[in-house]
């Protein structure tokens, strides 16, 4: 860690709250001036409890915990896609999140997703249209790429998704447990882009439930309990505390 | 560290908070640069509604005829009244069609947040090509809908003549109304979802106000106030535009491009404004 403790910040949590409302019987415009004063079935879920921490150039950070301690969450607040309900998160550029539920449009088919995604991510036209076979042949979906995206399989659709995000570069990463779905060979593929887009990028986020992928490409690994981080630091250490506390 | 730490250090190092709502003329800009997004979203979802029919693009124009066939019917021949206006089809027609750009905006609009959840949830990119998608969608189904309301109007025997142009100005603002209009209610079913019940209710109140089946200035001939405060709903005024220029025996007021002109700039300025405020609460739960 001496090497990268001196090194730019890519990206600063800084006291993170998230919560969700779920509401069974609707949703007031806001708290303050409420069209219904009582609401009914209004559950508050708290699902990240102040978390800070500092990236830095070059790391490769695992994050680990079990189903619904709010790593998803955290996630999609770094890529500012879930809004925080207090507390920040700054970046150095636009994190780029691939995530299993990074659904597209299921009515379309996947070809017309790869183009409608490449320009969702900025890409011009031409370049839209450029990428497309590049992403269908990293995809290895040729046969089914004219078919609607939601008669695919969920390992079908997760690689398609992985393939548009990872056309293009992106200096922060953040791989939420995008490669559990796909199969052995193309998981081989897609680790193999990530190490390469690490080696460019600045900094990878890596959720994943497998101990061994994170102890094998990150650097540092931050373990989130309950939506409070419990632990941050060597790879090794974490992973060992994390597994006795589940026994 | 602490809270202020952190902070300080991130102003330091230059890194800008994700997510936070950029200036107006950035926003723009960023939405300008990504405007394929838009319109490829709009193509390729016009397309795919079109392939789930078995008659595709022929519901798009049969839809206002039907319910042009439906209101003429009932209206003009069970229940006649003095009230409808001498050349009767082609004024229900183009009322109809007229129509049907504005309600398909108001209720594309009012779903384009909360129907695209999937998108806004793992796509970061300007929330406002979404509503904007809407509206290039029903651009998109209008030209044909012209097409055919032209045909009808043919065959109903209305003359040709160089005011059928007055179409397109006529056509350009109201196309600046509904994507005001779509942007507000995107906005608005994002606070409130409730709102979304309600959509299809303002849409018959304007369908039933902006006398698509009966002439207003005749029912509300003696009640000035009333007929005052129903001509400044823009709807009426964009219909009784193109009935004016493509209708014989529908004179054109003033009053009507005034209302119309600014009702689309005012709704379209205040659309833009609006939902911009909010574009950090789109991701939001």
């Amino acid at each position: 860690m001496t090497d990268t403790a001196t090194s730019r910040p890519t990206v600063i949590v800084d006291d993170l709250h998230i919560k969700y409302k779920t509401f069974a019987s609707g949703k007031a415009a806001n708290s303050t001036r409420a069209l219904l004063q009582r609401q009914r079935g209004v559950r508050v879920v708290h699902a990240v409890k102040g978390v800070s921490f500092v990236a830095r150039e070059g790391e490769s950070i695992g994050v680990i915990g079990h189903n619904g301690s709010g790593k998803s969450s955290l996630m999609r607040s770094i890529a500012g896609l879930q809004q925080p309900a207090s507390g920040s998160v700054y970046a150095s550029s636009q994190p780029a999140l691939l995530g299993v539920n990074a659904a597209l449009l299921g009515d379309l088919s996947g070809g017309k997703n790869v183009i409608l995604g490449s320009l969702a991510l900025g890409h011009s036209r031409a370049e839209a249209e450029e990428n497309y076979q590049e992403i269908v042949d990293f995809s290895g979906l040729e046969e089914f790429i004219d078919l609607p995206m939601k008669t695919y399989s969920s390992g079908m659709a997760a690689r398609l998704r992985f393939s548009i995000a990872v056309s293009r570069d992106h200096r922060i990463l953040l791989v939420d447990e995008a490669l559990a779905v796909g199969d052995k060979e193309f998981r081989a593929k897609s680790e193999a882009r990530i190490r390469e887009l690490r080696d460019q990028a600045g900094t990878v986020f890596l959720v994943s439930h497998s101990m061994r992928s994170i102890l094998d490409t990150c650097s540092r690994v931050i373990w989130i309990d309950h939506g409070n981080l419990k632990m941050d630091g060597d790879p090794q250490e974490v992973v060992d505390a994390y597994q006795a506390s589940k026994n | 560290m602490t809270s202020t730490d952190l902070e300080a250090l991130a102003s330091e190092n230059g890194l800008e908070r994700v997510g936070a709502r950029p200036p107006l003329h950035r926003y723009l800009a960023d939405a300008w640069r990504r405007r394929d997004f838009a319109a490829t979203l709009a193509r390729y979802r016009l397309q795919a509604s079109m392939s789930e029919n078995r008659l595709g693009m022929g519901w798009v124009v049969l839809r206002p005829i039907l319910n042009a066939a439906l209101f003429g019917t009932i209206f003009g021949i069970i229940m006649p009244s003095d009230t409808r206006p001498d050349n009767f089809v082609p004024f229900l027609v183009v009322g109809f069609f007229i129509f049907e750009y504005f309600s398909k905006s108001l209720s594309g609009g009012a779903n384009s947040i909360v129907g695209s959840k999937s998108l806004v949830r793992s796509l970061t990119f300007p929330r406002i090509l979404l509503p904007v998608a809407i509206v290039i969608r029903q651009f998109l189904e209008l030209i044909p809908m012209l097409i055919v309301m032209m045909v009808i109007l043919i065959l109903l025997g209305e003359p040709i003549t160089w005011w059928w142009l007055m179409l397109v100005p006529v056509m350009l603002l109201m196309t600046m109304f509904n994507a005001g209009i779509a942007l507000i209610t995107a906005r608005l079913t994002v606070h409130v979802r409730d709102l979304s019940q309600i959509i299809p209710l303002v849409s018959r109140v304007v369908f039933y106000t902006s006398g698509i089946f009966f002439d207003l200035e005749r029912v509300l001939a003696d009640q000035p106030d009333l007929l005052m405060l129903a001509r400044l709903n823009p709807v009426h005024d964009f219909i009784a535009l193109v009935r004016g220029y493509m209708v014989s025996g529908n004179p054109i007021e003033p009053f009507m491009w005034w209302i119309a002109i600014a009702s689309a700039v005012v709704t379209f300025t205040f659309g833009i404004v609006y939902f911009w405020k909010a574009e950090e609460r789109y991701g939001r739960d």
